[in-house]
């Protein structure tokens, strides 16, 4: 049967940048008030325009229309800010599109709604219940599916105890489990949300691939070009709100890779969120050679600092810094790091304020090659406060120790020089064992 | 022929998404398809708002009792204000009562769109979900503080005091649902105002406060000056307050006129609260 099970036709996003509102009522009032005896408003700063009409305004979502048959698997590939999110919230019906619409058959879930309405003061089982039928779910639905899903979670003994008493990993595999018990028509899975977190990473993409196996329809968002090979026949390439491209994986993914690994940079900067509302944020993230200085590329024979710069903007408690060094080519990690691994102290309560963090990384461990930077702040597993990625840099070996040796580039990932020891054996017969055969 | 094949094509979509620009009716069906987790939350808000305190539910009882009380000891005893021939305690647990209630609606339906902001950034689910199920856990407080009142009131008339619960008792539901649509409506008004301007909650508590003083709680209407009797005529709840008081303690009947311009006045106000809130809830999350 060929019906389509997720139909968007002609979506488009608008935000409108700069100041929303004026924050407070007196702002609107004195503005109000000053219009009404046609003056120029006081509370605009100069260089703004006067109507909040011709606001400059910003398309997240441009035109965009396709149709998901039932049982296929998409990825949704692009770069930050390219709408992928965006498109997410108002299939799950978080955000409105301002024009267009989208119809679908059955029931949407994504896993991002992990935990969504638990209550601290809750038992695990009033959660459950909870939790359940904000994601869609019916009483009985719940009822009949509550064994399997305490037997997945592995809390059966506490699930009579609230839910703030439970180890952070008590309470995501609860949450995790009802979302998967809830069996939806439509899955959502945004791999970008879950960074850091291995584990559930790793269930998210399980459970990705028992859905399909079982004839649904997922729509699977992700930087990982591997995992959208593998997982997806069909792949949508979003640029700048646009549909660039649309068809078979393999060849969107190159598409989206060709797009990429030409720039490569050392230094970026990113615009503080404008809500005021994020508990932490990275401000810049940056690449030095081992003396302090930034380049296009970066030396196979010389250390590397990475390192990035992140605001507080109040007292937080149990912030980690993480960090992963992707290769460009598959996107697999190669290196994943956080501040708190090795020095737990840092789980302590950091005060609010600029920080800045980073690492040296030895020479001669990153082969030359284009190389792909990932870095996040979190807390715990669940709250995940900012995350930038796509990062590119460049490796080269211009002193030639690779060269030297004869090859282009050495057939590896790492370029890593392990020191070998050589002697000479005292006898021939090395090998008495294998005399005796 | 053509038209009416899409229609029958859209009928089999279990979900529509449409522009901003394409609604208006509040997701009253929304609702009651959800009703499994209104009932939840409505549990989960009785429940968790008591646990770990040490009285438990009996808060629910204490606080209309100690306002009364207070009100009895300075506006009763110090201020020696007359109340219609009522005992002091009756007259003052009668419009405390009512007027928590009322309070309790708009000061827990103010604040939907904020305090739930992390939900609806991350789930979906019919937004009127939320204030309905405030509104019937508080009319289970409400519940359990009248029937401290019936018993209260049964002992003074037991004791020979002048109190003619009236025949209109039984429309008492009725009373009840007026009161629920004024303070619903003015919760989910300040509600989406709130999401633009947040000096709104700061303001709530005052003109809460200045609300109940124009409404005949601490005085019966009959000692209301002339030049200001407009004032207290205007506000919906005055006649809410003195009809609750009419019904349960026979004192102070209030004129039909004023039932009615009240019941017009709530309904107008619900229904300007649902249209703002089924408009902002859909676009509120692009700007919060």
């Amino acid at each position: 049967m060929s019906r389509v099970i997720i139909s968007a036709e002609s979506l488009t996003k608008t935000y409108r940048l700069g100041v929303i509102n004026h924050d407070t009522l007196r702002g609107e009032i004195r503005s109000w008030w000053a219009r009404k005896r046609g003056l120029p408003d006081p509370t605009l700063k100069i260089g703004n325009s006067p109507s909040p009409r011709s606001r400059p305004t910003f398309n997240a979502l441009e035109d965009i229309t396709f149709d998901v048959k039932p049982g296929e698997t998409v990825g949704f590939i692009g770069k930050n800010g390219a709408g992928k999110s965006t498109l997410l919230k108002i299939l799950s019906r978080v955000a409105a599109p301002n024009k267009g619409r989208v119809r679908i058959r059955g029931r949407v879930s994504s896993l991002l709604e992990v935990g969504t309405g638990f209550h601290p003061e809750l038992t695990g089982r009033e959660n459950v219940y909870l939790n359940g039928a904000i994601l869609g779910m019916t009483k009985d639905e719940i009822r009949r599916k509550f064994d399997e899903i305490v037997a997945f979670a592995e809390i059966a003994e506490f699930i009579d105890t609230p839910v703030k008493r439970y180890s952070s990993g008590m309470y995501i595999r609860l949450a995790f489990a009802v979302a998967a018990h809830l069996e939806p028509e439509i899955l959502i899975v945004d791999e970008v949300l879950a960074v850091g977190d291995y584990e559930f990473q790793r269930k998210c993409l399980g459970k990705m691939k028992d859905v399909r196996t079982e004839g649904r329809t997922v729509l699977f968002v992700s930087h990982n070009m591997t995992a959208v090979n593998n997982l997806c026949v069909r792949s949508i390439l979003l640029e700048k709100g646009k549909i660039v491209a649309d068809g078979l994986s393999a060849d969107v993914t190159r598409t989206y890779l060709g797009m990429s690994s030409t720039r490569t940079q050392s230094h970026w900067q990113f615009a503080d969120p404008s809500d005021g509302r994020k508990r932490a944020y990275i401000r810049e993230a940056f690449i030095l050679d081992a003396d302090n200085g930034s380049r296009e590329a970066y030396e196979l024979t010389q250390d590397l600092q990475i390192g990035l710069r992140y605001r507080l903007p109040e007292p937080i408690r149990g912030l980690t810094v993480g960090l992963q060094i992707l290769s460009e080519e598959n996107n697999e990690t190669l290196i994943s790091l956080t501040d708190s691994e090795l020095d737990q102290s840092r789980l302590e309560t950091r005060e609010a304020g600029d920080y800045v963090a980073h690492i040296r990384v030895p020479a001669r461990i990153l082969n030359t090659g284009t190389y792909s930077l990932r870095v996040g702040l979190s807390r715990g597993r669940q709250e995940v406060f900012h995350v930038v990625e796509g990062l590119n840099f460049r490796i080269i070996d211009s002193v030639g120790i690779v060269m030297f040796i004869g090859f282009e580039r050495k057939g590896s990932l790492l370029s890593l020089q392990l020191p070998w020891k050589v002697e000479k054996e005292p006898r021939l017969t090395a090998y008495p064992d294998a005399e005796a055969v | 022929m053509q038209s009416v094949n899409t229609k029958e094509a859209d009928n089999d979509w279990t979900t529509v998404i449409d522009s901003i620009e394409s609604r208006y009716l509040p997701d009253v069906r929304g609702v009651w398809r959800y009703r499994d987790l209104v009932a939840l939350l409505v549990r989960r808000d009785s429940v968790a708002s008591y646990k770990q305190t040490l009285l438990g539910p009996l808060w629910f009882v204490i606080q209309p009792l100690m306002t009364t009380i207070v009100f009895t000891i300075v506006f009763g005893r110090i201020a020696s204000l007359p109340t219609d021939g009522l005992s002091p305690f009756l007259f003052y647990f009668g419009g405390v009562l009512c007027w928590q209630y009322f309070a309790a609606n708009v000061n827990r339906t103010s604040d939907t769109l904020s305090a739930n902001a992390s939900i609806y950034s991350k789930v979906y689910f019919p937004r009127l979900v939320t204030p309905v199920s405030t509104v019937i856990s508080n009319l289970i407080v409400f519940g359990i503080q009248f029937a401290v009142f019936v018993v209260v009131v049964c002992v003074f008339m037991f004791r020979g005091a002048p109190v003619r619960p009236s025949i209109f008792v039984i429309l008492l539901p009725v009373l009840l649902l007026q009161v629920s649509a004024c303070g619903i409506g003015v919760g989910l008004t300040i509600s989406t105002l709130t999401t633009r301007y947040r000096d709104l909650n700061f303001m709530l508590g005052y003109a809460l406060q200045l609300w109940m003083y124009t409404t005949p709680i601490v005085y019966p209407l009959s000692q209301v000056p002339e030049k200001w009797l407009w004032l207290i005529y205007l506000n919906p709840m005055t006649a809410a307050v003195q009809t609750f008081r009419y019904l349960l303690l026979g004192s102070g009947a209030p004129s039909i006129s004023m039932i009615v311009y009240s019941a017009v006045v709530s309904t107008l106000v619900l229904g300007l609260g649902l249209a703002l809130f089924t408009r902002v809830e859909r676009t509120f999350m692009d700007t919060i």
